[in-house]
């Protein structure tokens, strides 16, 4: 089934994420998500994430494509003018690619090459207008193509915006996201299942499906460190501890992100697990939550 | 404003070492209000330059504005047997400078940084792209081209981070400022807006106005 079956299908939807790394190897990252390729219903493949130059994300979710898993393809307007985004999606389609998060992307200054020149000429919601444009059969300038793609196209929110314009400027981006186009949503990291309440509550009616984000908290540094630079994620003091007081750290986290993913499956239409790294947890996860 | 900071000294003197005799002039304008290139600056660039190398000669002069052909006209009478100029100017004055004297070299001291305003003594920030389409009255008065690090125009992206900018903590999130100021106008509705893509502009710019043209010819 694919994403877009699985989300018409009015199932609780499961997407995770994979993120290509420095250089040529995807064997070992391919291993990793062949292991939960019949637990997930998509894998996500990061796009550069925190602006680190890596393999793309185009190429890697080809290669999914290729054993059976169906990608989405994350596209930032960070390193491409809309000549180069346009012409990345129609490659893109062509290579087998059905699934697009549309983001706008972390600033270079963040990553490992601080003095590359920033684009940003689109953002995330003049890119989803674009894939609207393209889905449609004429590009940005209102040329005709020959053979359109029909992508399913996405984007993120970050639920957790920590003041109240912060929180007010995340919706109104929302409510023009899923205006021009964003079919799904995947949202940050949640640990705070009463704030994720709230917001799904400010966000009613709105015409997608949400999909909550599921971050594997692996250590308590790890929950420090995304609470300190982290924009949108807060991980409470009760839940470091519980990793904190744990013999074993990994089954904590397992028990911490099933109470999380019970705790979703009433307030949303799935859940987005980034794993970074612990793909291999993921079927036990699932299994205890019924997925 | 039009805000520059002065080179590294070792950068000027590296640029002068071919000559004996330069012609340094300040700016009375911008450069005079940001303190990187008017008189006061002059003297002391002057002095700098002579303490690391006593045969340098340096005549002295600050123009009104090197912008302005009439004020860099003035300067043929001061340059003399000077080798080069030494231009105190942001770039716009050092080529305007550069083209009226096409025999002498004119060399920047300042590296030229961005429109802007005094924020404190010794502060100044970034306030204009001169992008050419401006959209300040949409904005509460604040430029999300400039001041958006990502100069996003279609609102905020995830990376603020209590007010501040996911580039540096010292900087304010333009577009919380922005909803702000216009919660305060109780103009939010303009988020509301339709997406835009920013159109920038073609370098270099020109401008052509007609009606000036004409009543000139006339």
């Amino acid at each position: 089934m694919s994403l877009r079956q699985a989300l018409e299908s009015g199932k609780f939807v499961v997407t995770a994420e994979v993120a290509p790394g420095k250089g040529t190897d995807v064997e070992h990252l391919l291993e990793e998500a062949a292991v939960i390729k019949e637990r997930v219903d998509a894998v996500n493949v990061t796009d550069l994430q925190s602006s680190v130059m890596r393999l793309g994300s185009m190429a890697f979710s080809h290669f999914l494509t290729e054993i059976g898993i169906d990608p989405v393809y994350q596209v930032t307007c960070r390193d491409r003018n809309c000549l180069a985004l346009q012409s990345d999606l129609l490659s893109g389609w062509a290579l087998g690619i059905k699934n697009v998060l549309a983001l706008t992307g972390d600033h270079p200054v963040l990553g490992d090459h601080p003095k590359a020149r920033p684009v940003f000429e689109l953002d995330s919601v003049s890119l989803l207008d674009v894939i609207g444009k393209l889905n449609s059969g004429v590009d940005m300038a209102g040329n005709e193509l020959k053979g359109a793609p029909d992508f399913l196209p996405g984007a993120v929110v970050n639920p957790g915006a920590d003041n109240e314009a912060a929180l007010d400027l995340q919706i109104m981006k929302l409510e023009k996201k899923v205006e021009a186009g964003a079919k799904f949503i995947q949202t940050q990291g949640v640990y705070d299942l009463d704030t994720f309440e709230k917001f799904m509550k400010r966000i009613e009616g709105l015409d997608t499906k949400v999909l909550g984000g599921i971050i594997l908290l692996k250590s308590v540094g790890m929950a420090r460190f995304m609470n300190k630079n982290v924009s949108g994620v807060f991980v409470p003091e009760p839940l470091i501890q519980e990793i904190k007081a744990a013999e074993d750290k990994a089954q904590a986290s397992k028990d911490i992100a099933v109470r999380l993913i019970k705790g979703m499956k009433d307030l949303c239409d799935g859940v987005h697990i980034m794993a970074l790294g612990w793909e291999s947890k993921i079927p036990a996860i699932l299994d205890e939550v019924g997925l | 404003m039009i805000i520059a900071e002065q080179k590294p000294l070792e950068e000027i003197q590296d640029m002068v070492a071919p000559y004996q005799k330069i012609l340094l002039v300040g700016c009375g304008s911008c450069m005079t209000f940001c303190s990187a290139g008017g008189s006061e600056e002059v003297n002391k660039l002057a002095d700098a330059l002579v303490s690391e190398n006593k045969n340098m000669g340096i005549k002295k002069t600050t123009t009104p504005r090197q912008c302005a052909g009439k004020f860099i006209k003035r300067l043929e009478d001061k340059i003399g047997d000077c080798e080069a100029i030494l231009s105190m100017a942001c770039g716009n004055g050092v080529q305007a400078v550069a083209s009226r004297f096409p025999e002498k070299p004119v060399l920047p001291a300042l590296n030229t940084q961005f429109i802007g305003i005094k924020e404190e003594p010794g502060v100044w920030t970034e306030m204009c792209m001169a992008c050419g389409d401006c959209i300040l009255w949409k904005t509460g008065g604040i430029c999300p081209v400039t001041r958006c690090a990502k100069s996003l125009v279609n609102g905020a992206c995830g990376g603020a981070s209590e007010g501040k900018c996911e580039v540096s903590k010292d900087r304010p999130c333009a577009w919380q400022e922005i909803y702000h100021a216009l919660k305060r106008l109780n103009m939010l509705h303009y988020l509301k807006e339709k997406p835009q893509v920013k159109e920038w502009p073609i370098h270099p710019g020109r401008v052509v106005r007609e009606d000036l043209r004409e009543a000139e010819a006339e």
